[in-house]
């Protein structure tokens, strides 16, 4: 399916596309959920907790949109504040102590902007994030299921592995931000989002994404099984990959590949 | 190079500019005083204040505001003299994205400021403690990280974990440069990458956050520091204060996101005016200092060291 870089940007927001606890719920066994950064407070705009993949306990984290509006208040849209981020990076670090692997769903507008966010720093929360999953000492996979917008995705994608769906983007900021932020005009995200080169095909071309996870003609929320199935071979490859390698050499590995951009 | 490269900041920098003193002295025979340069007003209180005692004070009016300050002149207030090297100078941006009309508002920019970009780094020593810092300019492209600040800040950390040297980092960004796209939001997890790296093996990091402070380098590599300063009064934050009254529709409270509210919320360790920063990070330095640390007990108990900092303004 041939789609412009703005068509993929409404797509990977439709609310029918498969959600974060949609790939928990199809793709894992025996999910329980862990809540709370143990600082401040709860953010439901982020799920973490443990469970099966195949026979391999692993943590999951996933930024996670609401299907109608009483979820999305809940959810926040899925724009997380600072403890939802904390609240991440503990359960990492929970992973590393019990050497279990770490797989990332990324769905987000962008971290939230917001006075709380502000106070609770907002911007502490991504970097710490950013500096803390390039030392984990465990694996990680990140995918973009949908929408990677700004830091507040990076800050789930720091990872060994980083995939996205096809019709899924990721950028610096959304296209509507950046339009008004260099064009002084909002309404000219189409032409920016031709711009900012957002698609999973150009960024794997850019070498910023490992692959592309094909989605079913019609996307993904037409065929769950189809993309379930994706999803699970490449983690299942990837998991077999990083989980023999030396720690030492992965984490070499995981630092090079971020800092090849120049 | 142009000839008028450095023209409008000339003044303080001949001190610490070991790595091209030929050019900079070119620049001042050509260009010497320009008349229009000797009085400044000041955009707060609206005095004229006579331009060398204004940058005898480190650019702070008598009314408290703080003068934007370049790069250079930021090293020259802090570094001892004729110690700076300048690292990386020639690095600029290979235009990722091949972006429609960034490669000349670049060039443009680079003539204006005198900047091959928005950020210097080097190596020199303060009271005579060498380490590693790095300084933003904010007259370039707002201080924006592209992918040469974010090479550039790279190398740097990497540098002094190869030496064991503390790095010092002067902030001040709004942020990610829009035009380098997903390259610059990668630069967020390659800077901090480092700063992990450098502080894995020991290594001191301090920033100084001035204003503005905003964005990708809030959220990545100025809120990594050992131990965070910042110039009183400057806007720090993640989201800009224009953005944050959009999203939730109202106006924000005075003083939101200033240095004052981040120490107020605990994420500034202190907040330190320009005229103490050289002793504040003397200090830092020598508390930090592997050989300080060999000293005898008996030794720090009978040699009280007189305090070079006065905490009596912001404590």
């Amino acid at each position: 399916m041939e789609l412009t870089p703005w068509e993929k940007v409404k797509l990977a927001r439709m609310p029918i596309r498969p959600t974060g606890l949609d790939y928990i719920e199809l793709i894992f066994e025996e999910f329980i959920e862990l809540h709370g950064d143990r600082l401040y407070s709860e953010d439901r705009a982020i799920v973490g907790g443990s469970a099966f993949f195949d026979k391999t306990p692993v943590t999951i984290i996933a930024q996670q949109k609401g299907r109608n509006t009483k979820e999305n208040i809940a959810r926040n849209f899925s724009m997380p504040h600072p403890e939802g981020y904390r609240k991440a990076l503990r359960l990492m670090k929970q992973a590393e102590k019990f050497h279990r692997p770490v797989i990332c769903f990324i769905d987000t507008p962008g971290a939230f902007c917001g006075i709380g966010a502000e106070e609770r720093g907002q911007g502490e929360a991504i970097a710490t994030n950013l500096a803390q999953m390039m030392m984990l000492r465990t694996p990680i996979i990140s995918v973009i299921i949908s929408e990677g917008g700004s830091g507040g995705a990076l800050a789930l994608g720091v990872a060994d592995r980083v995939y996205m769906l096809e019709h899924a983007i990721y950028s610096i900021l959304s296209p509507e931000g950046f339009a008004s932020i260099l064009y002084k005009d909002a309404s000219k995200a189409e032409a920016a989002a031709n711009d900012m080169k957002l698609t999973a095909q150009d960024l794997l071309q850019f070498g910023v994404i490992d692959g592309i996870i094909s989605e079913p003609p019609g996307g993904a929320h037409t065929d769950y099984d189809f993309i379930m199935r994706q999803v699970r071979d490449i983690i299942r490859t990837d998991l077999k990959e990083l989980m023999s390698m030396p720690v030492d050499e992965m984490l070499e590995k995981r630092y090079m590949k971020f800092r090849k951009f120049s | 190079m142009s000839r008028n490269l450095f023209k409008t900041k000339k003044y303080a920098t001949s001190k610490v500019y070991r790595s091209r003193p030929s050019e900079l002295k070119g620049t001042e025979e050509e260009k010497p005083i320009v008349p229009q340069g000797i009085m400044t007003k000041c955009p707060n209180c609206g005095s004229v204040i006579y331009t060398k005692l204004l940058m005898k004070n480190r650019k702070i009016c008598e009314c408290g505001y703080y003068f934007k300050i370049s790069a250079y002149e930021r090293l020259a207030m802090i570094l001892d003299e004729d110690s700076f090297i300048e690292t990386d100078h020639q690095l600029t941006t290979r235009d990722p994205l091949n972006f429609p009309g960034y490669a000349d508002k670049l060039v443009k920019t680079q003539t204006e400021t005198g900047l091959i970009d928005g950020l210097v780094t080097g190596k020199g020593t303060i009271f005579g403690m060498p380490t590693y810092i790095g300084v933003m300019d904010a007259s370039f492209f707002m201080g924006s990280m592209g992918t040469a600040i974010g090479e550039k800040l790279t190398r740097m950390f990497e540098k002094a974990t190869d030496e064991r040297l503390p790095v010092i980092i002067y902030t001040a960004s709004g942020g990610a440069r829009m035009q380098e796209g997903i390259f610059s939001l990668m630069q967020m997890a390659k800077v901090s990458a480092a700063a992990a790296k450098h502080s894995d093996a020991g290594l001191l990091y301090i920033t100084v956050l001035t204003n503005p402070t905003t964005g990708g380098v809030t959220a990545s590599f100025a809120m990594l520091g050992d131990i965070i300063l910042a110039e009183p009064g400057a806007l720090i934050g993640f989201a800009g204060p224009r953005v944050i009254e959009q999203t939730i529709g109202q106006k924000l409270p005075e003083g939101f996101q200033r240095s004052e509210f981040l120490l107020e919320h605990g994420f500034v360790d202190k907040i330190v005016t320009r005229d103490k920063q050289k002793d504040t990070l003397g200090l830092l330095l020598k508390l930090h200092n592997k050989e300080a640390k060999q000293l005898s007990s008996a030794s720090l108990m009978t040699e009280p060291k007189p305090d070079s900092e006065d905490n009596a303004d912001e404590d």
